[in-house]
């Protein structure tokens, strides 16, 4: 029978150390994405807005789900 | 009782109804054992769930506080996120608006025997927020280009006797025939001015922004 059990504070500190990396790379990847569509804004571009504004939108939604998981397992534990 | 003194187990390990079984010792006899991670002990002894957030939200034990740390700055990585993602809407709802305001077609800036060869002009065009200048740079050559300098919107100033376009403020330089950066910190061409020349007549009909 499986049994489970919260993490320990060690497993915790990896897991948000993890989440942490990868929500780090993804903001890295909205300000990217924000310079590149200012910059074609400003030039008259428009075609690459609205893909744009979806993409960052899904980082968004990624990183919220990281964050909901980081405070279930936090609620796990009590 | 007959347990005192017995070191009690983790409760965690094993089994639902007979954690920290040995034998056929029933678990409920053994005194709950306090986390072992809880390190910091309040002052009033009591758990730390019904202690106030402050004291949750700043341990004094260092892992307890790297932990609490990484949590506090993935949330405002998270924010920071958002602060992007509205920024992104904030693009797409200024281009919506951008294109319900198309410029004005066929303003009329001169006429050509008013702009002799190496005069300027300004003017504005589409709105009268946007600053733009009317060159002469040939006899049978117009061009037209926005006054801000697309680095930082300063007024550029033409010299036509070198055939470019200077920004004072940080030394930007812009080629006078197609306005493409030649030197300094702007990375994209001024914004052309679309001319018509008829009827010796000058006619501003668009505005065209490009990013090379």
């Amino acid at each position: 029978m499986s049994i489970r059990r919260p993490f320990t504070r060690g497993q915790r500190a990896t897991i948000v150390n993890g989440m942490l990396a990868f929500v780090i790379v993804l903001v890295i990847l909205q300000l990217w994405l924000l310079t590149a569509t200012m910059n074609a804004y400003l030039g008259g571009d428009d075609s690459v807005i609205v893909p744009a504004a979806a993409a960052s939108l899904a980082c968004l939604l990624l990183n919220a789900g990281l964050l909901r998981y980081l405070y279930h397992i936090e609620r796990t534990r009590q | 009782m007959a347990d005192e003194g017995r070191e009690p187990l983790d409760v965690r390990i094993d089994s639902e109804g007979r954690e920290g079984l040995t034998g056929t010792t029933p678990a409920s006899i053994y005194r709950p054992l306090r986390d072992a991670e809880q390190v910091t002990l309040p002052p009033d002894g009591k758990p730390m769930d019904a202690q106030p957030a402050w004291r949750t939200d700043f341990p004094i034990d260092w892992p307890q506080d790297q932990y609490v740390e990484r949590r506090d700055f993935m949330k405002f990585m998270v924010l920071t996120s958002l602060a992007f993602t509205v920024g992104q809407f904030w693009i797409a709802a200024k281009s919506l608006v951008r294109r319900g305001n198309r410029a004005p077609s066929g303003v009329r800036l001169a006429s050509t025997d008013d702009l002799a060869v190496g005069d300027v002009r300004t003017f504005a065009f589409p709105t009268e927020h946007d600053p733009c200048i009317l060159m002469r740079p040939a006899d049978r050559t117009f061009v037209a280009y926005s006054q801000k300098c697309t680095h930082l919107s300063c007024a550029v100033i033409p010299q036509i006797a070198d055939g470019v376009i200077r920004c004072p403020c940080h030394e930007g330089i812009f080629d006078m025939a197609s306005g493409r950066p030649l030197a300094g910190p702007p990375r994209r061409p001024l914004v052309r001015i679309e001319l018509d020349v008829r009827d010796g007549q000058i006619f501003a009909t668009d505005v065209e922004a490009r990013t090379v």
